[in-house]
């Protein structure tokens, strides 16, 4: 958190001027989008390259063509992925940042924000009101109930399985984080099965419009494909955007943003200037955790059906995304996860398409999301956008 | 223990008393004895399945645990659980074949726990994909004694059943392979970090399992592989010259369980040499303070390297058996729960304790493989008396939470575990006054002191 820190560390209690305001909430959101277009760039142009090279050895489909083809949706797609770990790993890099702990948990609490959604719409459903109500409406009171869901379970874990911990040997608290994941999936488990939810819950959403055609792309002389984006990813886009301008409004210009910065920095002399340690470490958890939850609803309202096991491997991902980016730095995590999204969505798509099929993408994507994060932490531990620092004795 | 029962009325003598009087000449020796005697003519003389039983398996276990702590002669101690695991539980297993299973199993999982242990106990590196090298193991026998080695190998017959032997060594020397081989890229993380990577490699050898069916067939994919091959029974023509008839299941089961008591014999022999040696010294140090141990000198990745090593050749060795124990793997079989199992086993028994990883194993499994399935089915006998009890309730399949329960509420009121080891507990508990006179930091130095001399 030592770049946020360095911007707040200005004396002037006077009023900020409005550029300095729009610098401090939109400046790390115009780096997000620095990332998100050199990630297209950069990937579109390695496929486009690799397609180049190998179209020899390849004679029953034109692979370049093949290749440019998809490129759009693939680019779509990296986005949705890098906002949903961006908007995961938010919460991993705040709790890092001012504990220097990862919970482990997080993974479960994004799960049950797309649960608690679940339930509000099978609710909404069974009041006969899900197809009657505005669409728009529906989105926001599902992401504000998952928020408010997600925030106070995180809050509430962090009161009975992590706070007795503080200050034991660093192993304590994350054996006791994986406990609690484990626990809150069986929990969940337990809930939906009774409720009448099962297993495999049914996300049902209003119905949100059709896909919104962006452009026509040429395929061959005369027909065109078009270049959709489906709706629930454009709500996914902007929901998630609208929350990262939210959360660096609250971290960079509020007095609690303040707060959190300085116990991150120094938690005892933080706690010397007057700052209630323990109310900001729980003010943490429970945006990292609302954030989880929104990300859950929106994870949850684009893929249709979820199941209690569906936050494990999006949180270890999202742990990768905030450690590629630089953990504890709260922009890093959100450009680490676009980074990591974009990569993922590239190698889910393409690796079948150079491969003939014979390795499937969407199965090694996960591969090489661990592998980065092996490569990451070797060569260059302080992440993306971190700083480097020594191990104190 | 009736006797001990008047003394209630003074509470702090009780314990106190109860071992000057229990603890004390011929005592422990006779009530050892008639314990041991009552719970095998127990289990000898009624051999049913059923809650009764399973209370007179815990009390033959916990007897176990007795001899263990118990004030007498080590000769004594070793004749008494010798004639008790290699006599009264083989012939109690096969009167009834499912509890040797069980105990065979527990005896697996404590084999493969005291490995973790070197790891997490030990080296203090918390490894979350410890059942990666379990897994390689397991593979490397099913391969090479299916037809699936064909498929990578051409021409190549499936080998027999008598190579399982030669594959234990090999399961040892790939499982090293493999543990340093993930190992150098990981060893210079910090801790916390260090558990998701390995987290994060066990997902991948899962993965891998899961999808190495193509382009060439090497793992047969989410479909697994099944009759994988067994060793020969050399002790057949033994029983029938001895006039002993069971039918070949039954053979193999004691076949089974004689070999894990072995392997788990020799596991407790090694980890317990090695950690009384100067290595075993050197991983102390590094799990206490790692700058402190670089400067006292010792080979800091060398010795994660060696620790990560050994747990994950305990680990191939275990997944040899494993495989031919079982006949079938699939990936399922080895995914993150069960890595998490192992870790609990290790934590409730207290890290670094070789009894205590030991009994850890043991509750561990006979609450997962015993006591959950028989409460469900309990339950379910009292529902269809007409009990108003949920018919949703199915305590076994919530092994999660069992597994989650058990690491909150051990880390949050007793981290250094049933059984811990004396440095363990001066580290968690330093800020209560110690019973030992010497203060954590001085025995710290001396320990690092030696290490680096010897």
């Amino acid at each position: 958190m030592a770049v946020e820190a360095t911007t707040g560390a200005e004396l002037v209690l006077t009023r900020r001027s409005f550029r300095s305001f729009m610098s401090d909430v939109f400046g790390p959101l115009l780096q997000v989008f620095l990332f998100v277009i050199g990630s297209a760039v950069v990937l579109g142009g390695i496929v486009i390259l690799l397609a180049v090279a190998l179209r020899g050895a390849r004679t029953d489909i034109d692979l370049l063509q093949g290749t440019i083809t998809i490129l759009p949706q693939v680019i779509i797609d990296g986005m949705v992925r890098g906002f949903l770990y961006a908007t995961i790993a938010l919460g991993y890099t705040m709790v890092y940042g001012v504990l220097e702990f990862i919970n482990f948990a997080h993974g479960e609490i994004f799960m049950v924000g797309a649960f608690t959604g679940a339930f509000f719409s099978a609710a909404l459903a069974a009041s006969g009101m899900l197809t009657t109500l505005n669409p728009v409406l529906f989105v926001i009171a599902a992401v504000l109930l998952g928020m408010a869901v997600s925030g106070l379970l995180a809050m509430s874990v962090e009161r009975v399985a992590y706070r007795p911990l503080r200050g034991a040997p660093r192993l304590v608290p994350l054996i006791s984080a994986i406990g609690v994941s484990l626990v809150l999936q069986d929990v969940m488990r337990m809930i939906a099965v009774n409720t009448g939810l099962g297993f495999n819950a049914q996300f049902r959403t209003p119905d949100l419009g059709q896909p919104l055609v962006l452009a026509q792309m040429p395929i061959s002389d005369e027909r065109t494909i078009p270049v959709s984006i489906d709706s629930r990813s454009l709500i996914f886009i902007v929901v998630a955007i609208l929350m990262l301008i939210g959360l660096n409004y609250l971290v960079n210009i509020t007095k609690l943003g303040k707060a959190i910065r300085a116990v991150a920095q120094d938690r005892p002399t933080a706690s010397l200037m007057g700052i209630d340690v323990n109310r900001v470490i729980a003010l943490t958890f429970l945006i990292g955790g609302a954030l989880g939850g929104a990300a859950g609803i929106l994870f949850g309202m684009r893929v249709g059906t979820i199941n209690p096991y569906v936050g494990f491997l999006p949180g270890l991902k999202a742990f990768t995304a905030a450690v590629l980016g630089g953990i504890g730095n709260i922009t890093g995590a959100m450009v680490g996860g676009i980074v990591l999204g974009f990569l993922e969505a590239f190698v889910a798509s393409y690796l079948s398409l150079f491969t003939r099929g014979q390795f499937s993408g969407a199965s090694y994507a996960d591969i090489v999301a661990f592998s980065i994060l092996i490569l990451i932490l070797v060569f260059r531990p302080s992440g993306l956008l971190g700083e480097v620092v020594t191990q104190k004795v | 223990m009736a006797a001990d029962n008047r003394q209630v009325d003074q509470p702090p003598s009780f314990w106190a008393l109860l071992r000057t009087t229990a603890g004390r000449g011929p005592a422990p020796y006779v009530l050892i004895l008639a314990y041991a005697a009552i719970v095998s003519a127990l289990l000898l003389f009624n051999p049913t399945t059923g809650l009764g039983t399973d209370m007179v398996v815990v009390l033959f276990l916990l007897l176990m645990f007795v001899i263990y702590r118990a004030p007498t002669m080590l000769a004594f101690k070793l004749t008494l659980g010798t004639i008790l695991l290699a006599v009264v539980m083989p012939v109690f297993g096969v009167l009834n074949p499912f509890y040797i299973d069980v105990v065979t199993k527990a005896g697996m999982f404590a084999a493969l726990a005291l490995g973790l242990n070197v790891v997490v106990g030990f080296a203090g590196l918390l490894d979350l994909g410890y059942v990666a090298f379990f897994a390689v193991g397991a593979y490397l026998w099913g391969i090479f004694s299916t037809p699936q080695i064909s498929n990578i190998v051409p021409g190549m017959e499936p080998l027999h059943g008598s190579w399982f032997w030669l594959f234990l060594a090999i399961g040892l020397a790939v499982g090293a392979f493999f543990g340093v081989l993930l190992g150098l890229p990981v060893l210079r993380l910090r801790g916390d970090y260090l558990a998701i990577v390995t987290l994060g490699l066990g997902e991948v050898i899962r993965v891998l399992a899961t999808n190495l069916d193509r382009p060439i067939n090497i793992t047969n994919g989410a479909q697994g592989i099944k009759d994988i091959g067994r060793p020969p029974l050399f002790v057949e023509p033994v029983f029938q010259a001895l006039g002993i008839n069971i039918s070949r299941v039954q053979e193999y089961q004691l076949y089974f369980y004689f070999l894990v008591l072995l392997v788990l014999a020799l596991t407790v022999f090694v980890v317990h040499r090695l950690n009384n040696s100067r290595i075993g010294r050197a991983w102390t140090a590094i799990r206490e303070d790692e700058t402190a141990a670089i400067a006292m000198g010792i080979p800091l990745v060398r010795m994660k390297l060696l620790a990560f090593a050994v747990g994950a050749s305990f680990a191939g060795t275990m997944g040899v058996i494993f495989s031919a124990l079982q006949t079938f793997i699939n990936p399922p079989t080895f995914d993150l729960l069960r890595s998490i199992g192992i870790l609990s086993m290790v934590i409730l028994g207290g890290m670094g304790s070789i009894p205590g990883t030991m009994l850890g194993a043991v509750i561990v499994t006979l609450l997962d493989l015993q006591l959950l399935p028989r409460i469900a089915s309990e339950l379910a006998a009292l529902q269809r008396r007409g009990v108003p009890i949920p018919s949703w309730f199915d305590p076994a399949q919530y092994q999660r939470l069992l597994f989650g329960l058990l690491l909150i509420i051990m880390m949050i009121f007793r981290p250094e575990g049933l059984l811990p080891e004396d440095r363990r507990r001066q580290e968690l508990h330093h800020d209560e006054p110690e019973p030992a006179p010497e203060p954590k930091t001085a025995a710290q130095v001396s320990e690092s002191a030696q290490s680096a001399e010897g």
